[in-house]
């Protein structure tokens, strides 16, 4: 597969480390949250056949963290983002 | 009997002369041979034994399609099986043997399977060799085995390596027969990167072997124009011999070259094939069209082919496969042949074609309606009989008879992504579906265009549509434009003899109705009950046929039976193509440590710790047995003082602001609290709770740390944090960078350590000035930068110094003659993992993926004061049973007890089942302290176990050992020595 | 300074030079590297600050020349630095220096092994060693890829060279490969 960096174009997903979905950015605050909300946080997916938002490390690469939008049955990629400006975008700061 | 059956023409240097063997016997051909074209030159026609009834058999085909003509190439090393001789393009010393036969190709006496076919029909190994099921691996599968298998693997070593590449371009074109050619000519002029890739080692497609005209010349010619013409192109990469194997995901496609097959070996430092991984804007798939046959009586014999593969070996080899030949034909396609072989000076005996009406040939015994029902000739054909229009029937004989039942589109490639095919009424035959792979195109007789002017303009087409190109494109060339004329005949209605449809597994239309009549009759289990269209062809001649049969006894039409599709690779690929550079010594890259040249002088024994080679032990003059070194490094590291290369420890320079608080994130415990010049040791969870890592973790200014993980979680810690700083928490001022390698970092322990250092540290390392758990930058030998941390994994008064790693051999030399007054050793792995085990600290056996803090006898360390990732899962109420695995220590009770790690708890008088099983044994050693074996291990309940008797059982080792739980810190448990 | 011998990354006193066909690799033991990363929101202040010192600072994916420093981008908001070894062994408290707490700075010179790659035309075995379309990309390209498993980064010097920083340790295997791709390519 080839995986359109956000700031480096196209590169192949070899050069990359795959995670899982992107939900994990969502993380709870530990010092808030008990562990039925982390349990949904860590172990809850929704698997879907078509499109996933999804969370690729480009190891050999830049090592930026990327949320990639793939279709999981065409492996059709249509978005790809830094996957720090999609914490920021969800409130996550320090 | 040199070459007995060559005719004039063709594409082969006859000025020189090829020497090549056969089972043994020395035959002769020409450059621009195949093996199968040679050995028909010399009148050899019987090349190999089918898969399961032994049949004699020689090649159908000219082409890569060739499901019979297997051989083994070359000898010792190089021998290579499951060949086709088809495609083995002919060198000087060439050797090649059949196979699956034995005594002799000639006579086979597994032969005897042909008698017993009945018992060998399709299903026949499933319903036969089910009971009992424990023979099946001891019995049946052996025997199977050596009865029905293809060739033999050579046991010896490939003497050759195997490269593999990467190549991009704007457009890729799959095959360089007249669509393809067409397709490059158009792209290459228009300045576009262009790879155009071809399996044979001659580009032109059929068009080497056909007799007609494209413009002004020849066919053969005209292609050899166009390749001419690219070749002086420097935006083109012509690929001869490069199979393109599959088309992956976003425009990368797997191609295999072969760069030295056609010599005898390869040149010096050169590989014999290469896998590239072609990264392409677009493709062009030009990949032709197979001929496929029609299923009839005894089909099989040698000697009986495709109509256009004895038209291409008359044509492009100089070959006539018979003296006396007949064609059986449904289409226009197999006339051509027969007008092309008469043409050459072949005698044409017959063409029996299926089809009624029509103008009869000129010059040939042309019959219509006429199909044949039996061939007879054991090693090769004698005769065929027909059955004419009005029924008559008629042996002729002949020794030669092309079959032709249509063409099949090559659509393989087009249906990796699983795209089905669709048939086509029109041509008879499936062509390329929807929803191929993006950016493939499919062009000429590949997408069902079969005449030549269809093939070069959808060529042309397809590369302008393909590049959106606005210039203006070559000129299509004059060529034939006849229509496809064909009349569906799958297979003749005749006996109760054999009609092989699949002649690689040996399925024929007796097994196709077997599959029907028991129910077998979705296409995808016709495949796997029959076997039909698997191994070495794929199916590429049989499959269609066995699917139209399959139709015809379901009473469905052929698109509604449907079809299988396609997987890569389009033809065989060996598995050291595969392998590539990857393999023994050169599996993966080495890593060495900055001792290891220093190791190597003194002959240490190395282990493999990942990618780095460790120092395992270093033994002394005299020393026979590893334990008397390991032994002795331990005794003299606790006596006075040794060193170890731990420069394998991961490194994580930590910097910025939030780096404290950061570290306070991903270690359970706290690290913004460390003061400057201080180091801790720091436990690393996963958010779900279980151990990650380990480490020491050093303040070495207000805002920079430096991390130490364990040598086989650098690159995954290095992983985590980023995610931590990317995706958790993107404001942190937190940066990142690995400097494992950029220091040679040695632990330098025992009573003397401190001694010892005070002769290379240019500072005052007093316990004052430096205490236990002290960091700092340091210089040594008269001002190098170092880094110096008082910590220990051994339980002795301990360090680590750290040089830049161009330093680090001499840095040990250097301590180790300014140091001579202590008797220094250098200690390996082996000393490390007894020392630390007489300790009791973790390491890879109890951070095993699965066990907490709390297991550890850690839980302490969780701090729940902060969030850190895993506390909160650490506290789930399964992890925190009191009842839970505890780590311990164990001793025999008998000092000369026998541990194992791996080994269980049980307590005394249990029976050795699951339901009484303690815990386990994670780590053991020798202790040379305390006399005997002593081990870490995970004890239910183990912290209220100190003290108590158990038992240590390995049913595999035959092992029971009464032992004590003890304390896992069993040496110097107060820490006195490390504090000194 | 000390008294301590250095050993090149492949345990020489002296830096190798291969020469097979129509390539020359020179391992580099002539220059010292640092990491310099901004510190979170201090761009400006590092860029002004880098500027002052003669420090390049590329965008992404490229390499720059300069004075004393040249520079290559290897992540967003990080460089490494390159100068000669002689006269910036210190290199890292150079830049600490010069760059005051607007950036990171880590030394990284014994960290990788340097090889210039010099031939006419390298492209045939860097197509053998790595996924870099290396005609297509420009003079100065700088990137991270895999070598036969070995992360490293490679930058486009000009058309004819090449330097590649592989990881110290592994330089015997990473020397190797170069070879072996080398007999093969030529």
């Amino acid at each position: 597969m080839i995986i359109h960096h956000p700031i480096l174009g196209p590169r192949d997903a070899q050069e990359f480390v795959y995670l899982g979905d992107a939900s994990l950015i969502e993380r709870p605050d530990g010092m808030t949250a008990g562990v039925e909300v982390f349990h949904e946080y860590l172990y809850q997916r929704t698997n879907p056949a078509g499109e996933h938002r999804e969370l690729w490390y480009h190891e050999q690469g830049d090592r930026s963290w990327l949320v990639v939008t793939r279709n999981t049955v065409t492996h059709e990629i249509t978005r790809v983002e830094l996957a720090r400006d999609v914490a920021r975008s969800k409130g996550r700061s320090k | 009997m040199s070459q007995s059956h060559r005719i004039e023409g063709g594409q082969i240097d006859r000025t020189k002369t090829l020497r090549f063997t056969f089972d043994g016997v020395p035959y002769q051909g020409h450059p621009g041979d195949t093996l199968a074209s040679a050995l028909l030159a010399n009148g050899v026609r019987l090349m190999g034994r089918s898969f399961k009834y032994h049949r004699p058999r020689g090649p159908i085909s000219s082409g890569s399609e060739e499901p019979n003509a297997l051989v083994e190439l070359r000898s010792g090393g190089r021998q290579e099986p499951n060949t086709r001789a088809t495609v083995a393009e002919l060198y000087d010393g060439l050797t090649a043997n059949s196979q699956n036969r034995w005594p002799s190709l000639r006579f086979d006496a597994m032969g005897i399977n042909d008698k017993l076919s009945t018992f060998f029909a399709a299903g026949f190994y499933y319903k036969t060799f089910m009971w009992p099921k424990s023979f099946w691996e001891k019995l049946y599968e052996p025997i199977i085995r050596r009865a029905a298998g293809l060739g033999s693997v050579t046991r010896e070593e490939d003497p050759d390596a195997y490269d593999k590449g990467f190549l991009h371009c704007d457009l890729l074109v799959i095959g360089a027969g007249p669509t393809g050619l067409m397709a490059a000519l158009t792209a290459g002029r228009a300045g576009k990167r262009l790879i155009l890739a071809d399996e044979d080692f001659r580009m032109g497609g059929r068009l080497n072997v056909e007799t007609f005209a494209v413009g002004q010349a020849l066919g053969a010619d005209w292609a050899a124009g166009v390749v001419a013409e690219l070749t002086s192109l420097p935006n083109v990469r012509l690929m001869t011999r490069t199979t393109v194997i599959g088309a992956f995901d976003h425009g990368i496609y797997g191609a295999v070259e072969r760069v030295s097959d056609h010599l005898l070996a390869p040149a010096q430092g050169k590989p014999r094939q290469v896998l590239w991984r072609i990264y392409a804007g677009k493709a062009i798939l030009a990949a032709g069209a197979t001929e496929r046959p029609v299923a009839f009586e005894n089909n099989d014999r040698p000697g009986i082919m495709l109509a256009g593969a004895l038209r291409a070996y008359a044509t492009r080899w100089g070959v006539k496969v018979g003296e006396r030949v007949a064609v059986f034909t449904n289409n226009d396609d197999g006339i051509r042949t027969a007008i092309d072989l008469q043409a050459k000076g072949v005698d044409v005996v017959a063409v029996i074609d299926s089809r009624e009406g029509g103008a009869l040939l000129p010059g040939i015994r042309h019959l219509q309606g006429a199909e044949v029902i039996d061939t007879s000739g054991k090693l090769g054909l004698k005769s065929v009989t027909i059955r004419q229009a009005n029924g008559r029937s008629e042996t002729i004989a002949v020794d030669a008879l092309g079959v032709s039942g249509g063409w099949n589109p090559n659509v393989n490639i087009h249906s990796h992504h699983r795209s089905r095919p669709v048939y086509d009424d029109a041509i008879a035959a499936f062509v390329p579906g929807q929803d191929g792979p993006p950016g493939l195109s499919v062009a000429g007789a590949a997408a069902g265009a079969f005449s030549t002017h269809a093939a070069l303009k959808t060529g042309r087409d397809a590369a302008i549509a393909a590049l959106d190109l606005t210039g203006a494109a070559p000129d299509l060339p004059e060529a034939e434009d006849a229509p496809t004329r064909v009349t569906p005949l799958w297979f003749v209605h005749h006996g109760k003899g054999r009609a092989w449809i699949d002649q690689q597994n040996d399925v024929t239309v007796k097994d196709v109705k077997l599959a029907h009549q028991e129910n077998f009759t979705s296409v995808e289990h016709l495949k796997r009950y029959t076997t039909l269209g698997m191994a070495t062809d794929q199916g590429k001649t049989g499959n269609v046929i066995g699917l139209a049969v399959m139709a015809e006894l379901t009473g469905r039409s052929i698109p509604d039976t449907g079809t299988t599709i396609y997987r890569p690779p389009y033809t065989p690929v060996a598995l050291g193509t595969l392998a590539g550079r990857s393999r023994g010594k050169e599996f993966k890259p080495f890593r060495l440590t900055p001792s290891h040249h220093w190791a190597k002088e003194q002959g240490a024994i190395f282990v493999e710790v990942g990618n780095w080679l460790r120092t395992q032990w270093v033994p002394k003059t005299g020393e026979t047995e590893w334990r008397q070194s390991v032994d002795r490094e331990v005794l003299a590291t606790r006596k006075s003082v040794g060193i170890c290369d731990v420069t394998t420890l991961g490194k994580i320079d930590i910097q910025g602001t939030d780096a404290g608080a950061f570290l306070d994130r991903v270690y359970a415990n706290t690290f913004s609290s460390l003061a400057v010049g201080k180091c801790r040791y720091g436990l690393m969870l996963r958010e779900d709770g279980i151990v990650f890592d380990d480490g020491t973790t050093a303040r070495m200014g207000e805002n920079e740390y430096v991390m130490t993980t364990t040598t086989a979680n650098a690159v995954t810690v290095f992983r985590h944090l980023e995610f931590c700083r990317q995706c958790l928490w993107p404001d942190m001022d937190v940066q990142l960078i690995s400097t494992t390698e950029a220091w040679a970092q040695f632990s330098v322990a025992g009573p003397n350590a401190r001694n010892l250092l005070e002769k290379v540290v240019d500072q005052d390392i007093s316990d004052a000035a430096f205490p236990y758990m002290g960091a700092g930058n340091v210089t040594v030998c008269g001002g190098l930068r170092a880094r110096l941390f008082r910590i220990s994994f051994s339980g002795e008064l301990a360090y680590e110094i750290a040089v830049p790693t161009r330093y680090g051999d001499a840095l040990l030399r250097e301590m180790l003659s300014k140091g001579a007054e202590y008797d220094p050793i250098v200690y390996g792995t082996e000393a490390l993992g007894v020392m630390r085990i007489e300790k009791g600290h973790v390491a890879g056996g109890e951070l095993n993926g699965q066990s907490t803090a709390l297991n550890m006898g850690l839980g302490k360390m969780v701090s729940k004061k902060k969030d850190s990732i895993g506390m909160v899962l650490s506290q789930r109420e399964g992890m925190v049973q009191e009842n839970g695995y505890r780590l311990v220590g164990v001793k025999p009770v008998d000092p000369q007890g026998k541990l194992t790690a791996g080994s269980h708890f049980l307590e005394k008088g249990a029976a050795a089942v699951a339901a009484n099983d303690g815990g386990w044994l994670t780590s053991k050693v020798y202790s040379p302290h305390l006399g005997c074996d002593i081990a870490l291990g995970y004890l239910k309940g183990g912290d209220r176990k100190i003290g108590q008797r158990m038992r240590i059982v390995n049913l595999l080792g035959n092992l029971d050992t009464e032992v004590e739980i003890i304390s896992p810190h069993m040496f110097d448990p107060e820490g006195e020595r490390l504090r000194g | 300074m000390a008294s301590l011998m250095a050993l090149t990354a492949l345990g020489a006193r002296e830096p190798a030079v291969v020469e097979i066909g129509p390539l020359r690799i020179t391992e580099r033991t002539d220059l010292a590297l640092a990491s310099v990363a901004a510190r979170r929101g201090r761009m400006a202040d590092l860029a002004a600050a880098a500027q002052t010192a003669g420090v390049p600072l590329p965008e992404a994916a490229r390499h720059q020349a300069g004075t004393s420093y040249s520079a290559f981008w290897t992540a967003p908001e990080m460089w490494f630095v390159e100068a000669p070894f002689g006269s910036h062994e210190m290199i890292a408290d150079l830049l600490k220096t010069t760059l005051g707490d607007a950036a990171s700075v880590t030394e990284q010179t014994d960290a990788w092994v340097a090889f210039d790659l010099a031939a006419a035309d390298p492209a045939p075995l860097l197509e053998r060693l790595c996924n870099v379309d290396f005609r297509a990309v420009p003079k100065g390209y700088a990137t991270r890829t895999v070598v036969e498993h070995l992360g490293v980064y490679l930058v486009k010097l000009d058309q004819g060279t090449v330097r590649l920083y592989g990881p110290r340790s592994s330089a015997e295997s990473l020397l190797h490969a170069l070879e072996g791709a080398a007999a093969s390519a030529w």
